[in-house]
């Protein structure tokens, strides 16, 4: 299970609607608990910029090496650890295609959030099978994170 | 020759949690191919079918991309930092047709 920070779940919604008709992605940081990691909570991101040019971001979206070892390091510095990768799917499902699927890495939470005309909606999390073959679906709840003082 | 290889959160399900292995190799798929002796579950996520890297496997040596230096080839020097750097793709297009099973 992965548990996202309130923040952090707004930030990929207005992400995904500000990058919108493009995909929008980024990497997720946070800890790792439980048996294997199995327990996550994602407390704050990285945004990346979609690598991909023109028309090919509106399906398809790329974060390079660069990008992913700026994450590593934020990451360490923080003390968290890079646990996902969040997207967004214009006018599509938050459903992981065959594209998602034949690039994805073992271990990560694969955080999907779908845009319906420029309005996120469900948004919805998945971790690959170990060989490779499938995406299951992995329960996401958003946690009220640390209480901040009223403003 | 020794070096460290540094291994990302993804991969460190297959190398016992560890984040950096000592391992023996002059060039970086030296190092490589050690880390796959001994682990070799590692493998199908470093390597495609035909024994190329994957797409979105990166590999630094000390702070440059060894795609611009000669790839696997690239040599490492003694006492050497050596990473593997994920790189992310995906995207809304191509779903499995309805039925097909592969997405659960
Ligand atoms: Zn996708």
């Amino acid at each position: 299970m992965i548990s996202l920070f309130r923040d952090a779940e707004a930030l990929v919604r207005s992400e995904a609607e500000a990058a919108y008709p493009y995909e929008c992605c980024g990497l997720v940081m946070g800890v790792l608990d439980g048996q294997d990691g199995d327990l996550r909570k994602g407390s704050a991101l990285v945004v990346v910029a979609n690598a991909r040019e023109g028309d090919a971001r509106r399906r398809r979206f790329s974060i390079g090496p660069e990008d992913f070892l700026r994450a590593e390091r934020e990451a360490a510095r923080l003390g968290l650890d890079v646990i996902g990768v969040y997207h967004s799917h214009p006018d599509h499902p938050a459903v992981p295609s065959e594209y998602d699927l034949s690039h994805a890495l073992p271990f990560y939470s694969y955080v999907i959030v779908s845009v319906e005309g420029g309005r996120a909606g469900d948004m919805t999390s998945w971790r690959l099978a170990p060989d490779r073959s499938s995406f299951a679906p992995e329960p996401l709840e958003v946690d009220p994170g640390p209480a901040r003082p009223e403003s | 020759m020794t070096a460290t290889l540094v291994v990302p959160t993804a991969l460190r399900g297959f190398t016992e949690r560890k984040s950096e292995l000592s391992l023996e190799g002059a060039t970086a798929g030296e190092l490589l191919e050690a880390l796959v002796a001994l682990y070799p579950d590692i493998r199908p996520h470093l390597f495609d079918g035909e024994g190329a890297l994957r797409g979105f496997v990166n590999v630094f040596v000390g702070e440059v991309n060894i795609k611009g230096t000669g790839g696997l080839d690239t040599p490492v020097k003694d006492g050497g930092s050596v990473m593997i750097v994920p790189a992310i793709a995906g995207g809304a297009g191509s779903f499995p047709s309805a039925g097909g099973g592969r997405i659960r």
